[in-house]
């Protein structure tokens, strides 16, 4: 294709569009936060009873950079995710319910039961889906926005990733695509120190920003703890990227709580207790949020043990929802092999 | 006196780690890379306890980069090394599938037999635990449809430690398949089979030859890795009915043992395939292939075969359990097949 299509120069209906973008809902925010967080921890408890086949990877801990990211996008915009999906899922607005009917490999869930945790999507939401290859999704989120450009909408495409995601090749095709075509495209690198067992330290030479910085894209390192600074961050990248203004790239530094899956339970021997400690106790997403929401006046104790509430009612009933669903029927195993 | 002879019983990733030693230790050209298998261990235990023994220089933890470090494998085989790559799953091999096709496997070919290329890809293949599409699949077939690697799928602690020690010594790429479930691993579902004996000094196993599991005159069951243990378990359930099956383990893919297939079918004149990978292009149809070439006279009834049906490996649990081969639908087939029904 032609990269000069109207690339440079943003469309005035963009530009006015990103002037006038109203100041996000903190207290939304919060409680998708909040509903990620209490999901995962669901989750965990399913598997640990039995409950729950397969081993899910728990985004508890990431919550501040899924939620920072989608608030600032539309329904119609797209994300695709990963194998840490849950979180992303329900940033961009899944229903709790079938989410966890999918995990449960029931019926009535996202993906009918066939895909699992791995590879929820929800079409209407403008999720293209989790990956359970490493990077896999790049491709994709690449290729939404193409898509975008080529039919002439400003919908943006999201592409979330793991730091160990910068081992896989396919990253760099992509991310020199986009700057040349200046696609709108963010590729957002959740950096949670790990990929698996083994520390970035040992598998990332070099400047992580310095990468997508040598095809000419913008990338800011981000407090991915502070939902407040994602968002702000991903507003900017995103108006960028509806402009016209081509791709950007954040590297978000968080930290997952749990094991690598959920069956990863003693993990002394690849990181400090200590280390996970100081996460949980300093640098938590919800603990943080809650006290500037609080301390600047935005919301009251009360309100935010309301919102608590009524996402346990949620959670609760999603997953009584999902134990009781039926499965899906075998006759069915070879339809959608094709459309 | 009689020296009693001490059982030594190992599971298959021990058995498979032991060997891995023995040939790092009696070589140094070989080295190992891979996610993970360092401190870890490999996730499926394929290198436990080599880093302490050998050091980080041998046991390398490498970036995700499946394409990066095959290929480097590759150039390392090409210059005077033994590497081994891991591929943790199989289903991962899309992302460097050029390097293990394109460039490993028909560089011997292309220099005119100039250069050799002796790297072995360990990879864990096989489902049945709902980890999904992308981390379920055996696609042995995939891989034996291209010319230029050998492909191992152990089924007993013996066979893999044997089978590794001759993968290593191999001067051709091996691609060396170890499915999960026979693996011994103290997170999937128990599998007495998966423990045997294991000799403690090094052996080898020969690439290319199957072996009789089970001996039995009233059909042949020809299959390998973790449907090996699904077959012996029908074939005991069989004999109870006064059926007995002969299980033939394939061991290696290719080279294919198709005499001893023939040989087996001669005698017993029946033929069941049992397949953990997709039905259609596979396993199943170049194996019933070799027996009506090699002995169509002497077939009782039509050669019949179990697998994947040719969907992805669905999610669900009832979903998978019903597409995957069965110790219950191993003996129906059987059966079915025994009463020329
Ligand atoms: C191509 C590929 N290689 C290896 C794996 C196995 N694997 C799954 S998750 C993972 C670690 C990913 O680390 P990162 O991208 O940092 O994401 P995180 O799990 O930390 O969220 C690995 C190696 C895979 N799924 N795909
Ligand atoms: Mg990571």
């Amino acid at each position: 294709m032609t990269p000069a299509r109207g690339a440079a120069d943003p469309s005035p209906l963009a530009r006015k569009r990103a002037r006038k973008r109203p100041g996000p809902d903190w207290l939304r925010a919060y409680e998708r936060m909040l509903k990620i967080r209490l999901f995962e921890d669901r989750v965990n408890d399913l598997y640990q009873r039995g409950r729950m086949p397969g081993l899910a990877h728990l985004s508890s801990g990431e919550e501040a950079v899924a939620v920072g990211v989608c608030l600032g996008l539309r329904d119609d915009d797209y994300i695709t995710s990963t194998h840490r999906g849950h979180g992303h899922c329900l940033a961009k607005g899944a229903a709790v319910d079938r989410m966890f009917a999918e995990l449960l490999g029931k019926a009535a869930g996202y993906c009918g039961g066939k895909g699992g945790s791995m590879h929820i999507a929800d079409q209407e939401r403008g999720n293209l889906g989790a990956n359970a290859i490493v990077g896999g999704s790049m491709g994709i989120a690449t290729g939404a926005a193409l898509s975008s450009k080529q039919r002439g909408t400003d919908q943006v495409a999201v592409c979330f990733f793991g730091d160990g995601a910068l081992g896989q090749g396919l990253l760099y095709e992509v991310m020199n695509m986009a700057a040349l075509w200046r696609l709108p495209v963010l590729y957002v690198c959740e950096n949670n120190l790990y990929g698996e067992y083994t520390p970035g330290t040992e598998t990332i030479a070099g400047e992580a920003l310095a990468r997508p910085r040598a095809f000419g894209i913008p990338a800011a390192e981000v407090d991915g703890q502070d939902v407040r600074a994602v968002h702000a961050a991903t507003g900017e990248a995103i108006d960028r990227a509806r402009a016209g203004g081509g791709p950007s790239f954040l590297w978000c530094n968080t930290y997952r709580y749990s094991g690598h899956h959920v069956g990863d339970v003693d993990r002394a021997y690849y990181r400090e207790r200590d280390e996970e400690r100081l996460w949980r106790e300093e640098r938590d997403p919800l603990a943080l949020a809650r006290a500037w929401l609080i301390g600047d006046g935005l919301t009251t104790p009360a309100t935010l043990d309301q919102v608590h509430a009524a996402v346990t009612v949620e959670v609760d009933a999603g997953v009584a929802f999902a134990l009781e669903a039926d499965y899906p029927d075998p006759s069915k195993v070879d339809a959608d092999v094709y459309a | 006196m009689a020296v009693e002879m001490k059982r030594r019983l190992l599971t298959t990733s021990k058995a498979v780690a032991e060997g891995i030693a023995q040939e790092m230790e009696r070589d140094p050209a070989v080295f190992v890379m891979g996610e993970d298998v360092g401190v870890y261990g490999g996730i499926f235990g394929a290198t436990e306890g080599l880093l302490a023994r050998f050091g980080p220089e041998r046991i390398m933890d490498t970036p995700i980069s499946e394409t990066g470090f095959i290929g480097a494998a590759t150039g390392a085989a090409l210059s005077g090394m033994r590497p081994i790559a891991e591929l943790m799953f199989i289903d991962f091999f899309g992302v460097c599938m050029d390097q293990i096709y394109n460039h490993m496997a028909k560089i011997h070919y292309e220099s005119g037999g100039n250069v050799r290329v002796p790297v072995v890809i360990t990879t864990a293949i096989g489902g049945g635990y709902s980890d999904g599409a992308q981390h379920s699949q055996t696609l042995y077939g995939t891989f034996a449809h291209l010319p230029g690697l050998k492909i191992v799928v152990p089924s007993t602690p013996y066979d893999a430690k044997g089978l590794m020690i001759a993968a290593i010594r191999d001067d051709n790429p091996v691609l060396y398949m170890f499915h999960k479930g026979v693996m011994g691993l103290g997170w999937m579902t128990p599998n007495p089979r998966a423990t045997g004996e294991v000799p403690e000094e090094p052996y080898t196993v020969p690439i290319g030859k199957a072996d009789i599991k089970r001996p039995g005159r009233d059909l042949t069951v020809v299959t390998v890795s973790l449907m090996v243990h699904r077959a012996l378990d029908a074939a005991e359930e069989l004999a109870a009915e006064g059926i007995e099956a002969e299980v033939l383990d394939l061991r290696s893919i290719v080279p294919l043992d198709r005499e001893a297939i023939v040989e087996s079918v001669r005698r017993t004149r029946r033929l069941l395939v049992v397949d953990e990978d997709y039905r259609s292009f596979g396993m199943t149809g170049e194996v019933i292939t070799s027996v009506v070439e090699g002995a169509f006279d002497y077939l009782d009834a039509p050669p019949a075969r179990l697998a994947l049906p040719d969907v992805p490996i669905p999610y669900a649990r009832p979903l998978e359990q019903y597409v995957l081969p069965s110790r219950e639908r191993i003996v129906a087939a059987a059966r079915d097949l025994v009463a020329g029904r």
